[in-house]
C-alpha cells in the first residue's frame, strides 16, 4: 500500500475513501472541479483521483494566475520593459511564460532590465534603489495577491515614490468560475473551492453557486487528507439533496475573510469593464486596474500600452484544459513538443499549471494503483 | 509565487511600517504583516505569500504545512530560492 502511506494520515485515508465510495449513487458519474492550480499540485503529487472511484473525475479549473495570462499582456509587458530607462520586475513564474514574441527571458538575453522579485515590496525597494530608471512591476494573481500589490502601492504613495508603477493584471476568481457554469461544455457536480484565495475573499461570495446553479462548493486545504475530506463533503451534500458552501479549510479560512485585504484592494483597485483570460476569452467585471486617485502609479497610464490580442499557437489547448474540458495529457502537444523545459502553453509553465504538475507527477495511473493495493 | 509558506515571527519591528523578521525553515525574512488584524508577537505563526502575512495559523497547522510543502519539490525549492533573494525594508 505504498501509495496509501505517502498520506499523512494512512488510516484515516483508508477511512475517507473508504465513506467516498459508499456515498456515492450506483451508476451515477461525477464531476468536481478543483479550482485552485495549488490543489491540482496535490492531487497529481499524490495521486489522489487513482485514490477515487473511477466514477468520480477532477477536473482542473482556472485557477493558475500564471497560466490565464493572455500572451498579448505577456508582448504588453515586454513593450513596457523595452522602453528607456525602464526595469521591469516579475515574480518568478512569469519568466518563461511566452508571448507572441517570447518570453521575459527572452527578453532579458536582448538587453531588456528584466528582474525577479519575490515580493511587490522588492520591486518597490528597486524603485528606491534606482531613483533614474523607472520601475514597474508586473502584478499578477488573484485575490490572494491583489492585496500584497495594493499594500506596496500605498507604501510606495506614502513613501512618495514617484519612479515605481504596477502594470495591473490582478484577476478575480468568482467571474471565471461564473463563466466555466454559464459555459456549456462542462457540466460539473460540485466545486473544490480555493484555499488561500478564500483567506481574503472569504466563504461568502461562493454562494451564488449554490443558490443559483445548484452547485456545492467546499473551500479546501491544500493537503491530501482535506482534499479527500472536501470530496467526501461534496458527496454528502449531494447524496443529502443539500446545496451549501461549506468550509473544510477552516484552519486557514475565516468565513467572512480578511476585511484589512480587502479595503487595501478596493483602496487602490476597482474593476475593468473586461478582461481577456486565456483560454476562457473576454470576462465581464473579472479583473482589477488602478482607481483614478492612484493613476501616478498604474502603468497603463504612463507607457503606451500596445495592447495587441495574439491568438495562442494552433496547437496549444492550455484554454481546454483551463476550462477543465481536456485533461493536459490530452492536448495534442503534451509532454512532447510541450514540456517545461520548452513550454508551448501557460499550463506547461507554471508549477501550479495542470499541465507541469501532471508533467512531473504524472506516473500515478489507476492501472498502478490497483495493483499497489492488491499487494 | 502562488505559494503560502508557514513561518515564525522571531521580532516585531518597530518603526518600520508592519514590518517583522520571521523564520521560514531556517531562513529569517522581513515580512509585512500588515494584513493581519490581531495583534502578533514572536513565536506565532503566520502563513507567508509574496512578502506577506496572510493569515495566522497554529503551530500544528503551520508544521503540518511545512512539512506537505517539503514534499512538493521543485515549487518548494523555487519557492525557498525567492525568498532567500528578498531584502524587504
Amino acid at each position: 500500500m505504498r501509495f496509501v502511506d505517502e498520506f499523512r494520515d494512512p488510516e484515516l485515508a483508508r477511512t475517507l475513501a473508504g465513506q467516498i465510495v459508499a456515498l456515492g449513487e450506483p451508476g451515477r458519474h461525477y464531476k468536481f472541479m478543483e479550482v485552485c492550480g495549488g490543489h491540482t499540485h496535490t492531487i497529481y503529487k499524490h495521486g489522489i483521483e487513482d485514490y477515487l472511484p473511477p466514477s468520480i473525475t477532477l477536473v482542473h479549473g482556472p485557477g493558475c494566475p500564471v497560466c490565464v495570462i493572455p500572451m498579448g499582456r505577456v508582448d504588453d509587458a515586454i513593450h513596457i520593459a523595452e522602453q528607456p530607462d525602464v526595469i521591469l520586475t516579475s515574480f518568478g513564474d512569469m519568466m518563461r511564460v511566452p508571448g507572441g514574441h517570447g518570453s521575459f527571458l527572452d527578453a532579458a538575453a536582448k538587453g531588456a532590465d528584466i528582474r525577479m522579485v519575490y515580493s511587490p515590496l522588492d520591486a518597490l525597494k528597486i524603485a528606491k534603489q534606482n531613483p533614474s530608471k523607472r520601475v514597474v512591476f508586473m502584478a499578477i494573481g488573484f485575490e490572494t495577491t491583489a492585496p500584497s500589490t495594493a499594500l506596496t502601492v500605498l507604501k510606495a504613495d506614502a513613501d512618495g515614490v514617484a519612479n515605481f508603477s504596477i502594470f495591473c493584471n490582478h484577476v478575480t476568481i468568482i467571474p471565471a468560475i461564473k463563466a466555466i457554469l454559464d459555459s456549456p461544455d462542462l457540466r460539473l457536480d460540485g466545486f473544490i473551492g480555493p484555499g488561500h484565495v478564500s483567506t481574503v475573499i472569504g466563504c461568502e461570495p461562493y454562494r451564488f453557486i449554490a443558490r443559483d446553479f445548484g452547485k456545492p462548493l467546499v473551500v479546501s486545504g491544500f493537503e491530501p487528507l482535506d482534499i479527500l475530506q472536501s470530496v467526501y463533503m461534496i458527496l454528502k451534500q449531494l447524496a443529502e439533496g443539500r446545496c451549501e458552501v461549506e468550509n473544510q479549510y477552516t484552519r486557514a479560512v475565516p468565513w467572512a475573510g480578511n476585511a484589512r485585504a480587502l479595503q487595501a484592494i478596493t483602496r487602490v483597485m476597482e474593476l475593468r469593464p473586461y478582461f481577456e483570460w486565456r483560454g476562457l476569452g473576454f470576462i465581464s467585471h473579472s479583473a482589477l486596474k488602478v482607481t483614478d486617485a492612484f493613476a501616478a502609479y498604474d502603468a497603463e497610464r504612463i507607457f503606451e500600452i500596445p495592447g495587441v490580442r495574439v491568438a495562442d499557437p494552433k496547437a496549444c489547448q492550455c484554454g481546454e484544459v483551463l476550462k477543465g474540458v481536456l485533461k493536459p495529457w490530452e492536448c495534442k502537444v503534451f509532454g512532447t513538443a510541450c514540456t517545461p523545459e520548452t513550454p508551448i502553453g501557460t499550463c506547461m509553465v507554471s508549477s501550479e499549471g495542470a499541465c507541469a504538475a501532471y508533467y512531473n507527477f504524472g506516473r500515478f495511473t489507476r492501472e498502478r494503483v490497483r495493483e499497489a493495493a492488491r499487494t | 509565487m502562488c505559494l503560502g509558506i508557514p513561518g515564525q515571527i522571531i521580532e516585531i519591528l518597530p518603526g518600520h511600517g508592519d514590518l517583522a523578521v520571521v523564520d521560514v525553515s531556517g531562513v529569517k525574512r522581513n515580512v509585512n504583516i500588515g494584513i493581519i488584524e490581531e495583534t502578533l508577537k514572536p513565536g506565532d505563526w503566520v502563513l507567508i505569500h509574496v512578502g506577506f502575512a496572510m493569515a495566522r495559523m497554529d503551530e500544528e497547522e503551520a508544521r503540518s504545512s511545512l512539512a506537505f510543502l517539503r514534499g512538493l519539490g521543485q515549487a518548494y525549492v523555487d519557492e525557498m530560492d525567492a525568498l532567500r533573494d528578498s531584502q524587504l525594508e
